[in-house]
């Protein structure tokens, strides 16, 4: 007879409301516990470590609207992506489709003359949100004709709007004034996004970002196009077998996930930088990262709001402790992977029970879950 | 040989609870040792659950076990392997690409080296003990179901089982592939094995079975001699009341015609004729039944029907309209409806209920305006569906894959006939389904066709199809053999079309 106690998993039949917030907390606290192995083997005490993450987020007005400033891409990306993942469509190009929205922006800031002072702005958000849009399409109809996956191709599709922009700023866009940098010119005021005060949180952007969080949300909940979204995603032959037009809900959200991260690439360089830059200066990330964003989130635009302003302020508190503690500069890189890693394994949770059995008695201890479910 | 005097098991007040359900209320089960014992019980009366907790895989709430005069504390299936309990589950756990001896083989510890030898001598002794004859090099993915079946069996014995779960074993296979099973099952109760046979039809538990226990709503509700009863007791035990063998079709004025089928072409998933030159027509308030064994391009006449595949040849007309290779939705708009064979096709699992009863209508009001969805219009459609046609569920928020295999199908058929269709497509509408369920569906194909509905029925089930058809044409090999009126069609007769023997002029439709 064994007399170990053994640990086995058992198939939920539903999975309660409350897992679904439960379990993405209990991913990211179990990547940090992770990490501060890691931090302790590196002999940094890794408490002292978050709370250096937290208060350089979260502790001061300027880190909290650092973290403001670097949650508008994520949310803008990430709402865009929870949707697009919905229906199973992988778009793993936002950082691509981010640059390609900068690109725009720049276009229409500094090289299209006849522009009301008023209206300069919008038509960038509009131009990036479409060269966003766009641009996903390159996948999205490889995918649609010639069934390519769009896994692949999206990715790739990143590298080629990198080396763009990388032309761009050495070559035909280098600015007359930036001695030697590869930067554009400086944008002109009206192409400028306003701040709040002397932070950087360009708050027109901050505004397009909350609203694209709640009208993906409605978008999937509320309407029929959100209907074939779930649909596509649950099961594609229903979909189809329901009459649904399975290329036009993929072009759909690869559009609409495009077109967001467009936007945040117009957010980027008019809201922070006033130039268009090489492309690591313009984004570290925020369209990859934006991948772990919606999925900590669940898929759930609305919750996307929240993950975005948590790995922002990660992100902010990452820089800190870089700088304070002399970490290398990777660590803001395995905090992401680590969360991503749990936040994906923690989703067996929300699909099995843990059922700890005890040696010697024969009925099994169900781990406090099943009675919470009844009712 | 084992000790018949005592069971080879014994069950005691067994109880698992589910969230919202009972799926086993103090069940009492005492399989004496040598003996075929039927497991009988509508879907979702319990008995795989049971099994399931015979096997290790879930865990009792209440209740003891005794495997061979023993207590038992089976916590894992490889409890349950060591005390001689295999179980063969209705979907196979082979790996496609590997052999079968390799199958066969595989997981058993002490084997670092593939045991060659032993593995071809012992599968050659289970062919000839029990008619297992199943080719050790063949790779699985190569097998029928049948044989695939018998590969389980194996691994099971194989693994020292004699006592042996079969879970609804003739679900997936063909009438040969059944007879063939029977007679393995009953050598093996010959040789000393103990067989406990899980099923959901009459037939089978007399074809087979020793004794049987009849399972109803996770209770009991007796164990009889199979040969001391007979199928109306056992139904009305299962159903809890009488069940009507004998369906009343009332006389229809059949109406004008609805569907016509001209010189029809259509090719499988893998690109081979499959439907080749099919021609017939169907008129209001008739039904049509399509017989014939699976395989013979029932599923793709369907499937081509509905607008799921396209056709390569010949022409559709729906009320003298040619919708040929038109897209599903078109045909959906044009009042056709379609329950698929797989269930898996017509539903989304993880949504509600209530979402699944849109799936079709999703975009047209009431339940949708402009672009945005009417979630207080869904609420009361599914409300007035699952009222009308009895669909069991919690709620209408209950994620659909909770459901019984009856109420899911149940549910399929409120969503396709509740619109009035003018041409309703019912591929094995009851495959699976229980007696009770079996007939509630038959019921509501028979009211849609007074209703004036042409109902194009698809069905392996030949007593289906001759209870409900007004004209009956059988399929093989991709055409249509003839068409008979149902007072003209018999068994006999349908046999051999089946079989491509006879062959019938077609009638003049």
């Amino acid at each position: 007879m064994n007399s170990l106690p053994r640990i086995r998993l058992e198939k939920r039949l539903d999975t309660p409301r409350w897992l679904g917030v439960a379990t993405p907390v209990f991913s990211v606290l179990a990547a940090l516990l992770v990490i501060a192995v890691i931090f302790g083997l590196l002999g940094v005490n890794p408490l002292v470590a978050y709370a250096r993450i937290f208060t350089g987020a979260f502790g001061s007005l300027y880190g909290l609207s650092e973290t403001v400033t670097k949650a508008i891409p994520l949310m803008l990306a990430g709402a865009g992506l929870a949707v697009a993942f919905r229906a199973r469509v992988y778009n793993i190009g936002a950082e691509g489709q981010l640059l390609i929205g900068a690109v725009c922006a720049t276009g229409v800031a500094l090289f299209v003359p006849g522009v009301p002072d008023g209206l300069r702005l919008p038509a960038m958000f509009v131009a990036g949100a479409l060269g966003g849009a766009l641009w996903a399409m390159v996948p999205a109809v490889l995918k649609a004709r010639l069934r390519i996956d769009e896994v692949l191709t999206s990715l790739m599709t990143v590298y080629i709007a990198s080396e763009l922009v990388n032309y761009l700023v050495y070559g035909p866009w280098k600015g007359l004034y930036e001695s030697g940098f590869p930067y554009s010119d400086k944008f002109p005021p009206a192409a400028q996004i306003p701040r709040i005060g002397i932070t950087r949180i360009h708050y027109p952007t901050l505004i397009l970002a909350l609203l694209a969080a709640v009208l993906a949300y409605f978008l999937v909940r509320r309407t029929r196009w959100g209907f074939e979204i779930r649909v596509t995603g649950e099961n594609p032959e229903a979909a189809r077998y329901a009459g649904m037009n399975y290329l036009r809900t993929a072009m759909l959200v690869m559009a609409l996930s495009g077109a967001l991260a467009g936007i945040a690439g117009v957010g980027e360089v008019a809201g922070i930088h006033y130039r268009l830059r090489y492309p690591q200066g313009i984004s570290p990330g925020y369209g990859f990262t934006a991948i772990i964003v919606a999925w900590l989130a669940r898929l759930n635009p609305l919750g996307v709001i929240l993950t975005a302003l948590l790995i922002g302020g990660l992100l902010v508190g990452g820089d800190a402790i870089q700088l304070a503690m002399g970490l290398p500069s990777a660590t803001v890189y395995l905090f992401n992977g680590m969360i991503l890693l749990f936040v994906l394994g923690g989703d067996l949770f929300t699909r099995y029970q843990i059922r700890i059995e005890l040696p010697g008695r024969a009925v099994a201890t169900p781990v406090r879950l099943e009675r919470e479910e009844v009712g | 040989m084992p000790d018949m005097s005592v069971p080879a098991v014994e069950m005691r007040g067994i109880v698992k609870r589910f969230p919202g359900v009972l799926a086993n209320d103090h069940v009492d089960l005492t399989v004496r040792a040598g003996e075929i014992h039927a497991l009988l019980g509508e879907n979702g009366a319990g008995k795989t659950t049971l099994m399931n907790i015979l096997y290790g895989i879930y865990h009792p709430d209440e209740g003891e076990i005794f495997v061979k005069g023993q207590r038992a504390h089976i916590r894992s299936p490889r409890d349950a392997i060591r005390l001689g309990i295999g179980m063969v589950h209705q979907q196979f756990r082979l790996v496609p690409s590997h052999t079968v001896a390799e199958n066969v083989v595989l997981g058993l510890p002490g084997n670092f080296f593939f045991p060659e030898r032993a593995a071809r001598e012992r599968l050659q002794e289970f062919a000839r003990r029990y008619g297992l004859h199943v080719d050790p090099d063949a790779r699985i993915w190569q097998l029928s179901a049948g044989e695939q079946q018998r590969v389980e069996i194996i691994k099971a014995l194989y693994r020292g089982a004699d006592i042996l779960i079969l879970d609804e074993p003739t679900s997936m296979l063909t009438p040969r592939e059944i007879e063939e099973l029977m007679a393995t099952v009953r050598r093996m109760a010959d040789d000393g094995q103990t067989v406990i046979f899980i099923t959901h039809k009459l037939d089978e538990v007399f074809a087979v079975s020793d004794r049987v226990t009849v399972l109803r709503q996770g209770k009991v509700v007796a164990t009889l001699e199979t040969a001391r009863t007979d199928k109306r007791e056992l139904a009305r035990l299962m159903v809890g009341r009488d069940v009507l063998f004998r369906l009343e079709k009332r006389p229809v004025a059949i109406g004008p015609t609805v569907l016509e089928v001209q010189n029809l072409h259509v090719r499988s998933d893998r690109g081979l004729p499959a439907v080749r030159g099919v021609s017939f027509s169907l008129a209001a308030g008739e039904i049509l039944g399509i017989a014939g064994v699976a395989g013979n391009g029932q599923r793709e006449l369907a499937e081509a029907l509905a607008g799921l595949r396209p056709v390569e040849k010949g022409r559709v007309l729906l009320n003298g309209e040619d919708v040929t290779n038109r897209p599903p939705r078109a045909l959906v708009r044009r009042g056709v409806c379609y329950v698929p064979g797989e269930r898996l096709v017509g539903t989304v699992p993880n949504l509600s209920v209530a979402e699944n009863l849109i799936l079709k209508t999703y975009d047209q009001a009431p339940v949708c305006r402009g672009i945005f969805l009417d979630s207080r219009a869904i609420a009361s459609h599914a409300d007035a569906l699952i009222e009308q046609y009895a669909v069991a569920t919690p709620s209408r928020e209950t994620p659909l894959k909770l459901l019984s295999g009856g109420n899911i199908q149940r549910a399929i058929l409120a969503r396709e006939t509740s619109g009035a269709p003018g041409l309703l497509i019912a591929a094995h509408p009851t495959s699976g389904l229980d007696v009770g369920a079996t007939e509630y569906i038959r019921q509501v194909l028979l009211s849609q066709r007074e209703k004036g509905t042409a109902v194009l029925l698809v069905s392996e089930d030949l007593e289906e199809i001759l209870q409900l058809s007004d004209r009956v044409a059988v399929m093989y090999n991709g055409e249509i053999m003839g068409i008979l009126p149902a007072d003209r069609a018999d068994l006999e007769t349908i046999g051999m079309m089946m079989a491509g023997i006879h062959r019938t002029e077609p009638e003049v439709a």
